[in-house]
Parts: C-alpha cells; sequence; structure tokens
C-alpha cells in the first residue's frame, strides 16, 4: 500500500491475472480431459487455500480444523441435493455457504478467544466433532460410505446448462472446468480486496502486534472472528464445488488430515504472499495425484517430497521465486 | 471541566503499590510532565488509564465519563492514546502504513473491507503529514523493522498522535535515543502537540527536557503522587530532589558538567 509505483504495479498485477486466466481458459483445448478434471481440483483445493490463508497469512492464526468448512460446505450440497431434490447448482452454492458461514461463526466465536497453539488445538478439536458426528450418524450422513451426488442431476447457470443425454461426462467435465475457474478468478479478486482494504491491514496489525492494535482502536477479537467467518466461507466454497467434481461426499474430507494438507498447500506456495497457497494448492493437488498413482507407498513418498521441498524452500514456493526475480533483476 | 480525573486509583503486584491511591486531575491543554525514579509507578499510571492494566479500585473519569472498566478500544474513540516505553509498532509493515492504521481508524474506516486501502487519497494525504511532521518523511515505505532507533521511536509516538487523541500519553519518548538526537525529537513532539490542542502527558527521566517544556511536573514515588506543581516549584522542592537525586540543595537540578 501506498508505494510511489502503486498505479504502475497494479497494471502490473492486471496484466498477469489476464494473461494467467487466458491461458487456464485456453488450456483444456490442448491437454486430454484427465488433466482438465486435474486441474479443476487443484482450483476447487486453490480456493480452499486462499481462504484459509486469510487467517495464517494475514491474521496470523494457525487453523489446523479447516476441514470443518471445506467438509460443511461439501455436506450441506449433498443434503442439499438429496433431500431437497435441489438440481441448481447456484442453489447448492447459495445453501451450502449459509451453512458454512453458520458454522463458521459458531466455531470461530469460540476459538478466537484463544492465539496461537490453544486456537490450533481448538480448531482441531471442533472439526473432529463434525467428522465424528457425519461418522456416527450414519443413517443421515451415510457413515463411511458417503452421499453420492450425480453430476448428471445437476444444472449450470440457472438451468441453462444441464448434464443429461449423450456425451454428458465429458460435457460436465468442460463445463465444470470453466464454472470452477470463473469463481476461481471471483474469490481471488475478492479476497485480494479483501486483504489490500483497511479492515485486511487491522488483520495484518492483528498477526503483527495484537496489543498495539487495540491502541489504535482495533477490536482485535471481532476483527479476527470476522476473519474467521470469511475464511470459512471460501474453504465452504472449495468444499461446494469439490462436491459434484468427485461425485461423493465422505467424512474423509472432514477428517484432520485434510486440515493438515490445506495448511501443507499454503506452505509450500509460500503463506506470507497472496499468490503462494494458491500455487500450492495446485502444485501439491499434482503431487499428490502422480504419488497416489505411482505406488502403493503413495504417503511416504508424498511425505518425503514434501519434506525437501519445505526444507528447500523455506518462504514457499512463491516466496522463492519472487527472491529469484528480484535478484535477476538486480543484475540486468 | 477537567479532561481527566483519577479517584483513589489503585494498581498493586503482590506487595508492591505500582499505582497507590493516585487522584490525579488534569485539565485541557495542559503539557504534563510525569517523573519519578524506577519503578516509582509511572508506567503502571498510564497502563491503568489508558486500559492496557485494570485497576485494583478507584475511578478513572474521562470527560465526564466513568471509563474505569472501558475496553481499551472505547477508550481509544473517547480520546485517549498512548504510545509505549518499549517500543511497540507493526514490524511487519511500512512506517507509511502503521500511521495510515491509525488513519483509517479515527476516520471510522477501518472496517471497510470493499476498498483498496492504497487508493483512499485522504487517508494518504494525512499519513504523509503526519510522516512529514515526524520528519519520516524520507522513510515511508520502510518496513518499521528496519527503521533505526531513534526513528522507531517517533513513529511509535507518531502512531498515537495519528489518532488526534484529546489525550495523549507519551512514555519516555526519547529513551535509547542519542542526546543529540533528544532535543530534536522532543521539539517535534512538543511543537506538534501544542499545534493541535493535545493534552500530552509525558514520562520523562531527563530534568532538562522535562523543566524546558512541561506546564506542570508531577512527581511520582512508589506508586504515589508526591507533589505536583509548576517547573519553578518542582525545582525548589528539596523532597523532590531527594528523591530524584538522591541530593538537595538550590543547585539539585543544575548540570554537573
Ligand atoms: N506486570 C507487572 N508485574 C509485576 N510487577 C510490575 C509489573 N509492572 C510493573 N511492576 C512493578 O511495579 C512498580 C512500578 O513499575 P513501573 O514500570 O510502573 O515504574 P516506572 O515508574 O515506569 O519505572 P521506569 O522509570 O523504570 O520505567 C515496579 O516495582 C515494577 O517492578
Ligand atoms: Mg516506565
Amino acid at each position: 500500500m501506498g508505494s510511489p509505483a502503486t498505479g504502475a504495479s497494479t497494471w502490473r498485477l492486471l496484466v498477469v491475472t489476464v494473461i494467467i486466466l487466458t491461458a487456464l481458459a485456453v488450456l483444456p483445448r490442448f491437454v486430454e480431459i484427465y488433466q482438465t478434471q486435474l486441474l479443476t481440483y487443484g482450483l476447487v483445493f486453490a480456493i480452499a487455500a486462499l481462504g484459509f490463508n486469510l487467517l495464517l497469512g494475514y491474521t496470523g492464526l494457525l487453523s489446523f480444523g479447516h476441514s470443518a468448512y471445506f467438509g460443511a460446505g461439501a455436506y450441506a450440497v449433498a443434503f442439499i441435493v438429496r433431500d431437497l431434490g435441489v438440481q441448481s447448482m447456484e442453489l447448492c452454492i447459495l445453501g451450502g455457504l449459509a451453512a458454512t458461514i453458520l458454522i463458521a461463526a459458531l466455531f470461530g466465536f469460540v476459538c478466537v478467544r484463544h492465539t496461537r497453539i490453544f486456537f490450533g488445538i481448538l480448531t482441531l478439536a471442533l472439526s473432529q466433532v463434525l467428522w465424528s458426528l457425519a461418522f456416527k450418524f450414519f443413517w443421515v450422513t451415510g457413515g463411511t460410505d458417503g452421499i453420492r451426488v450425480a453430476s448428471a442431476k445437476l444444472t449450470l447457470y440457472g438451468g441453462l446448462i444441464n448434464f443429461a443425454g449423450p456425451g454428458a461426462f465429458q460435457r460436465f467435465v468442460y463445463a465444470y472446468y470453466y464454472y470452477v475457474l470463473a469463481l476461481f478468478a471471483v474469490s481471488t479478486v475478492i479476497m485480494w480486496v479483501i486483504v489490500h482494504s483497511p479492515f485486511g491491514k487491522a488483520l495484518q496489525a492483528i498477526r503483527d502486534n495484537e496489543v498495539r492494535a487495540r491502541f489504535v482502536g482495533i477490536s482485535v477479537q471481532r476483527y479476527r472472528w470476522i476473519a474467521f467467518m470469511i475464511s470459512g466461507a471460501f474453504t465452504g466454497l472449495a468444499g461446494i464445488l469439490w462436491v459434484p467434481l468427485n461425485g461423493l461426499t465422505t467424512p474423509d474430507i472432514l477428517y484432520w488430515p485434510f486440515s493438515g494438507e490445506i495448511v501443507f498447500m499454503s506452505v509450500l506456495g509460500g503463506f506470507r504472499t497472496f499468490t503462494g497457497p494458491i500455487v500450492g494448492a495446485v502444485v501439491f493437488n499434482y503431487l499428490k495425484t502422480y504419488a497416489v498413482a505411482s505406488t502403493e507407498y503413495w504417503q511416504l513418498l508424498l511425505g518425503l517430497v514434501l519434506v525437501i521441498l519445505v526444507m528447500a524452500l523455506p518462504t514457499g514456493i512463491v516466496g522463492t521465486v519472487a527472491r529469484m526475480t528480484s535478484k535477476l533483476r538486480g543484475r540486468i | 471541566m477537567n479532561l481527566l480525573e483519577t479517584v483513589n486509583l489503585k494498581r498493586y503486584f503482590g506487595d508492591t503499590r505500582a499505582v497507590d491511591d493516585v487522584n490525579l486531575t488534569i485539565a485541557d491543554g495542559e503539557f504534563i510532565s510525569l517523573v519519578g525514579p524506577n519503578g516509582a509507578g509511572k508506567t503502571s499510571l498510564c497502563n491503568v488509564v489508558s486500559g492496557l492494566l485494570t485497576s485494583d479500585s478507584g475511578k478513572i473519569i474521562f470527560k465526564g465519563h466513568d471509563v474505569t472498566h472501558a475496553a481499551v478500544t472505547a477508550r481509544v474513540r473517547a480520546g485517549i492514546a498512548r504510545s509505549f516505553q518499549l517500543v511497540n509498532l507493526f514490524d511487519d509493515l511500512s512506517a507509511f502504513d502503521n500511521v495510515a492504521l491509525a488513519v483509517f481508524s479515527r476516520e471510522g474506516k477501518i472496517r471497510n473491507m470493499a476498498a483498496l486501502a492504497h487508493l483512499d487519497h485522504d487517508v494518504i494525504v494525512e499519513a504523509d503529514n503526519v510522516l512529514g511532521q515526524f520528519g519520516l518523511a524520507g522513510k515511508r515505505n520502510e518496513t518499521a523493522r528496519d527503521l533505526a532507533q531513534g526513528e522507531r521511536k517517533l513513529l511509535d509516538v507518531a502512531l498515537a498522535y495519528a489518532l488526534r487523541p484529546k489525550l495523549l500519553f507519551l512514555d519516555e519518548p526519547t529513551s535509547g535515543v542519542s542526546t543529540r538526537d533528544k532535543g530534536q525529537i522532543m521539539d517535534t513532539i512538543a511543537s506538534v502537540v501544542r499545534g493541535e490542542g493535545i493534552t500530552a502527558v509525558i514520562i520523562e527521566h531527563d530534568m532538562d527536557v522535562v523543566f524546558k517544556y512541561s506546564n506542570r511536573i508531577v512527581v511520582m514515588h512508589q506508586g504515589a503522587i508526591l507533589a505536583q506543581g509548576t517547573p519553578d516549584a518542582i525545582r525548589n522542592n528539596d523532597q523532590v530532589a531527594m528523591i530524584l537525586l538522591g541530593s538537595s540543595g538550590p543547585d539539585a537540578f543544575t548540570r554537573k558538567d
């Protein structure tokens, strides 16, 4: 904020964004359908990590329970489709967001009373409560079998696009890719505005120095709570979008290892940068997918790769790239 | 009407009487120095009045309202601001962002999440203005952590001042700063504060500074107010000289170098 080159850097940012979005938009023409699917997953997780990082990177709160909001969004969609017979994806998003924000408001209210490890433990504990509910109330949630959500039953853009008839699967993959891409773009812009707004600056102030933040008039707990709800809403949106893609929601996405994956995506990409979690989520998704495909011991392989990456790139992928480019620029 | 009034204010730490039955009244527009030996309770009094510490008993009346149990943010909104003895900044943010936060807060814009902070022209002008007043214009884009000690001290004061408070507590604004810079910092602070008609309470050890700038001096000792009065009255108070310097006599406060 406020650097003399603000105008110029905003333009540069805009140009880079347009180039990346254009590249993402034309990509499906050049790759096989499986790659398009894979990238859709990556973008969904990117939205989740983007939400998560509002807390970690900007507010200084490490949540170990973001599976709760991803899962809340996912299960809400499953219920809405199964029990209310809703077909419109937009209605699913609205309903899912309402449910997620409600849960994030409730959990956040409890958690933001604490910081550091206590905050982390509380978020973890509350997410485990949701997980055990999904697990135990199997007559509602389907237990470990989860709930099926057939993409063929859904419509996009208020019913303009449906997936009945021949070639439905292919049409769904491509249509849904652009749907997720659009929501990813909108989410990124909204989040970018939030972190560059006065409110976003206030969150960073809280992260840096909670006491002083109070002495410039910032109600620390309330701001943390609002940030928590926004964060949960973004991660919830990711969960909502994930369901039709996966065709099924299971308790796995409420379980703590998935929270860990969200943390990992952000750290891998670099939680000190805005784009880090986005890059981290997409990369993590590829790493995990190929690890699972290549060996039975994929957890071990993935773990090793991740440990090496984090040790080699302590500021994350984006942080490292940024440092290298500024070094190169210095040389020119 | 008094701007601030403390009534039998107390704060103990175990057996330590950090603030012991303090009755202090401050009128609008005063420039007060709060002095006393190390551990006298100056910072503690400031902490209790600003809300960092709760009081054990007593009352704090600000502008006629009882703020004894008010939250820090409520006191800030009412017009009480403070700087810190140990520099207390947003270390990862630029000098500009540090001050801009205070400006956003004062203008009631800090909750806004739908506008870009770096496009708010009013706030930019105002924040740059404050930085300029404290001689920090050239450092606006530097991260607070990277500033020199004297600059950090000034930024700490600027952050409190940018809230345009009614009552400003400055806890040793020149400690840890070279003697050469001290006078300049105090000149800056005094002119800025006077220019805005802000009522200021400065905690300060350097008696030259205290005599030069304040129109009332409050002396604390062991948590209580030992004496108060004009610089001249304090200068001639033997008991105060004993407490502050461990020596008495008419020339106790004159430099011996
Ligand atoms: N948080 C605390 N816990 C325990 N004792 C404290 C605390 N804060 C202050 N004290 C004690 O209260 C007394 C007053 O301390 P205070 O910091 O207010 O003094 P001061 O006048 O500001 O001194 P200095 O000039 O050294 O800054 C001291 O004896 C100090 O040790
Ligand atoms: Mg002190």
